[in-house]
């Protein structure tokens, strides 16, 4: 067999993708977009307020039908500042770096949720700073309707 | 109740950037082969086939089908696993499950990746919740990096703690001639290393790989005519946690992997870990999670692992040497990944380690690790 | 009572660009067809069959293959449909014809396109040709599509 070169066969793959948000999320991306209120949904057994809210309690296994109003403010755990760029699926381009990203626990939640952190400076960022949520002005009813984190105080 | 079962062969590729040589297919099929000459069996002693990678990696749905003359599953038993990160360790359940039960004598797992046919941070997103976090997940590195923080701060460890461990599995790697990464670096190497999302730098994460690896588990009747060296799983236990990735109060406090390998000391009858292994096979994502993850493994008092990493007890001469042979931050092909650690252990335990083999290993740990925040635990003995 | 929220859809998208090494058997049988114009088959030195596509390996003799079999151009045709829907991911617009096609020194068929052809005339056995494309995508796409003969 002479010798081959190895080749490579290419293909791009856009799938577009149309998600069901269900009851629970529908109900806090509304709040988010109509009223810049952050919820959560808290268990009647273990009282663990969880963001995001959920339809049931994982460890409990205990329907939650209870609506708390969590944060707006938090506390920041853990943070960075990422400087590698990726390729985000969700545009097919890099996302443009730095940024700043980090885990924050709303004011009587007991769960983190993720987010950006407004903050690319690494040496302005400590665990355990406040921070406080920057809502978009166009807001359409999704988790980006929060912008980004703020260190505030 | 369940019978004895034993690894009875073991083979992978030689893992690397780019495997331009090969296609999927080809690649998973040469690990086959290995394995099967590793056992010195052929094919028609297999009972069954599982199978396993990442399958948005390569953006091959159906993976299994596609790989069927490959991996030796034509007109035979098996089936496709795929749990992410921990697809490895779970195929490797998943076979002792298979012969454990009595139906099946003698079962190939199988688990590979290739990894630069796609995009792996852009696979990696397509595991996120897209109702809550794929739109600011950052990529396997940024949760990790942001997980750092706390722990530095919870934990009291430094960056400088971080790039030791790079710096040992980096060199234990370059003993191991599977491994994809050979690298001779210093702390000093990994302190000036580019800095991914802080604290994380280039060489405190693992690379992404292309590569397969195969194991042959049998039933005690079958893998005593098979070979003289069996390794026999004394435990195998598996703990998943909650759907979003900020649900665990700490995420470097690994509760499943607490949970698991308590669950794997008592059936496999240890009490004194730190005694009892004789090496651990960990996988740790970035050179952070080593220390985390060990601390897990109740070999001391909770949060005091670092006093025995600093005094040498994990390093390749130490009293409990982890990760032999590189471990995930020399070589990472996801699908084989955690399998890898199975086999490096399985390995040890049969002598076959070359020049990173640890002597007498009788007991050895295997972790699997997959997000988020689930554990994987197999123990394996050279006896049961 | 529990208020009624609007169920909301989150429209989302995984845009990702894949690069497939063919490896050695693919790769060969691509330059093939794109610098000789030649279809290739390989055969199992145990069962004797002759596979198109080629693979490396017989899945039922579990054995390597390294026998190249040039195979005719022209085949005949086992299976067909007609596709009377839109899909942004089809490679020409409807309504077209898929077949599975035997080229003749070949044991197995592959699907590929018919053209040139009354939709309303595919028969299946019909002998079909290959017309090579005049662009070179690289892929099965190097052949066109197949025509009656």
């Amino acid at each position: 067999m002479a010798e081959t070169k190895p080749r490579r066969i290419s293909y791009r793959a856009v799938l577009p993708f149309r998600y069901s948000a269900g009851r629970a999320a529908s109900r806090f991306f509304a709040e988010l977009r109509d009223n810049k209120r952050i919820l959560a949904t808290r268990c009647p057994k273990c009282t663990k307020a969880y963001v995001p809210p959920r339809p049931v309690c994982g460890e409990c296994f205990e329907p939650l039908k209870e609506w708390i109003e969590v944060g707006p403010e938090g506390t920041l755990v853990g943070y960075t500042v990422v400087h590698f760029p990726f390729l985000d699926p969700l545009t097919g381009r890099e996302r443009p770096v730095p940024y700043g990203y980090g885990f924050i626990v709303l004011d009587g939640a007991a769960t983190k949720i993720q987010h950006f952190i407004e903050e690319t400076d690494i040496t302005k960022l400590r665990a355990g700073m406040r921070v406080k949520p920057v809502f978009r002005e166009k807001r359409q009813g999704n988790f980006g309707d929060i912008e980004s984190f703020r260190v505030v105080g | 109740m369940e019978r004895k079962v034993a690894i009875v062969g073991v083979g992978q590729t030689h893992h690397k950037a780019r495997r331009e040589d090969v296609n999927m297919m080809e690649m998973v099929h040469e690990a086959v082969l290995r394995c099967l000459e590793d056992a010195e069996i052929t094919i028609d002693q297999v009972d069954a086939v599982l199978i396993g990678n990442m399958e948005h990696f390569e953006g091959v749905n159906l993976s299994d089908m596609w790989a069927v003359d490959f991996s030796g599953a034509l007109g035979r038993f098996g089936m496709k696993i795929t749990t992410g990160g921990s697809t490895g360790t779970t195929l490797s359940i998943a076979s002792y499950y298979h012969v454990a039960s009595g139906l099946f004598d003698t079962v190939l797992c199988i688990g590979w990746q290739k990894q630069s046919e796609g995009d792996t941070t852009a696979g990696l997103v397509s595991a996120t919740d897209p109702i809550w976090e794929r739109a600011s997940f950052a990529g396997a590195f940024g949760t990790f990096a942001a997980a750092a923080t706390q722990f530095m701060k919870e934990y009291g460890v430094s960056e400088e703690h971080a790039a030791k461990i790079a710096v040992k599995n980096r060199q234990n790697g370059r003993r191991n001639p599977y491994a994809h990464l050979q690298l001779d670096i210093s702390v000093e190497d990994v302190l000036k290393s580019r800095v991914l999302a802080y604290p994380i730098r280039m060489l405190d994460m693992c690379p992404a790989s292309e590569g397969a690896c195969a194991m042959l588990f049998a039933s005690e009747e079958k893998a005593k005519k098979i070979t003289g060296r069996p390794a026999w799983v004394a435990a195998a236990e598996t703990r998943h946690d909650s759907p979003f990735i900020g649900d665990v109060p700490m995420f470097m406090d690994l509760r499943t992997l607490r949970a698991a390998s308590s669950a794997a000391y008592k059936k496999a009858g240890i009490t004194n870990p730190l005694k009892e292994l004789d090496v651990i096979e960990l996988y740790e994502p970035v050179s952070w999670a080593e220390i985390a993850f060990l601390d897990a493994l109740w070999l001391t008092e909770k949060g005091k692992i670092r006093d025995l990493i600093d005094k040498g007890v994990t390093n390749m001469d130490g009293e409990l040497p982890v990760n032999p042979s590189g471990g995930v931050l020399c070589t990472n092909p996801i699908g084989a990944t955690a399998m890898l650690r199975v086999a490096e252990a399985a390995i040890q335990i049969r002598g076959k380690g070359g020049a990173r083999q640890i002597p007498n290993v009788r007991t050895a740990l295997a972790t699997g690790y997959g997000g988020n925040w689930w554990s994987d635990v197999m123990i394996l003995k050279d006896r049961l | 009572m529990e208020k009624q929220f609007q169920d909301i859809i989150v429209e989302s998208k995984l845009d990702i660009p894949y690069s497939y090494y063919a490896g050695p058997i693919a790769s060969r049988f691509y330059d093939a067809l794109e610098k000789e114009r030649k279809i290739l088959g390989i055969r199992c030195g145990s069962c004797n069959r002759v596979y198109m596509p080629p693979r490396a390996t017989c899945g039922s003799c579990f054995k390597e293959m390294t026998e190249w079999v040039e195979l005719k151009d022209e085949g005949e045709v086992v299976n067909f449909t007609i596709v009377h829907y839109e899909e942004p991911i089809h490679p020409v617009k409807a309504p077209f014809a898929y077949a599975l096609i035997r080229l003749d020194g070949a044991d197995t068929a592959f699907i590929h396109l018919l053209g040139e052809v009354d939709l309303g005339r595919i028969r299946i056995g019909m002998r079909v040709k290959a017309v090579f494309s005049d662009k070179n995508p690289g892929n099965i796409l190097d052949i066109d599509h197949f025509r009656p003969v």
